[in-house]
């Protein structure tokens, strides 16, 4: 089951080697995004398009809040 | 929208997946750094002041006074133990009674904005309010500091001045 994290285990696990993906449309991640992430929005979230990230390294998914 | 793509990537086969479900939202309330069309320049965040005066609801209005017109303000905003905003002693109110206690004085629940929040609606809203300053907040309701309405008309115009030589 994935852990939930709050902002400041973010930050620590960005200061590892963890990956950052938000999920959102492309439309809101060019508007705004955190600093380091990729964008795979959850519509598009597939083998194909996970292999933009490396399985054996964290991952954080976000989107906006908890909608 | 976070917990569907976390479970999906578990499912998919990576083992070490974490949801920051409060999301972007929650990072910037926070003020951390935001990138895109609409950075962290163009947010309260980047114009805040953090040397406003703040008292606690039981300081004496004489003390407050002093303290607030030495510093050179004329407002001060209330806060408890932990930094949240409770009220604002606005011009008026910081003439009140010596032996009058802050509580007393101040008016309740003044009304707050992130530091995530656009810098042309924040100026838009104090217009439109006729407000010179707006507390920032984070979503914790903890004071991070205050926007001043002349600092944030200067700094839109001067970035459209900078869009314009573009």
């Amino acid at each position: 089951m994935p852990t939930a994290i709050d902002r400041d285990q973010v930050r620590q696990l960005l200061a590892g080697d963890a990956q950052l993906v938000e999920v959102l449309p492309k439309e809101d991640y060019e508007d705004e995004h955190l600093p380091g992430a990729i964008n795979i929005p959850l519509k598009t979230l597939d083998a194909e398009t996970a292999n933009a990230l490396q399985p054996d390294r964290p991952v954080i998914v976000y989107c906006y809040d908890y909608q | 929208m976070s917990p569907r793509a976390a479970s999906r990537l578990e499912t998919l086969g990576f083992t070490q997946v974490y949801d920051y479900a409060a999301g972007k939202a929650d990072w910037g309330s926070f003020g951390l750094p935001i990138e895109g069309r609409r950075p962290s320049a163009t947010r309260v965040g980047a114009y805040i002041r953090t040397d406003f005066p703040a008292c606690g609801p039981d300081d004496r209005m004489a003390d407050v006074r002093e303290r607030v017109r030495s510093a050179g303000w004329d407002t001060c905003l209330v806060t408890d133990r932990h930094g949240v905003v409770l009220g604002l002693l606005g011009r008026t109110a910081l003439t009140a009674e010596d032996d009058v206690s802050v509580a007393e004085a101040m008016t309740l629940g003044p009304r707050t904005v992130r530091p995530s929040f656009e810098l042309d609606k924040a100026v838009e809203r104090m217009r439109n309010q006729n407000l010179t300053s707006l507390p920032v907040t984070r979503s914790d309701g903890v004071l991070v500091g205050v926007l001043e309405r002349e600092a944030a008309e200067q700094a839109l115009e001067d970035s459209s001045g900078l869009r314009s030589e573009l």
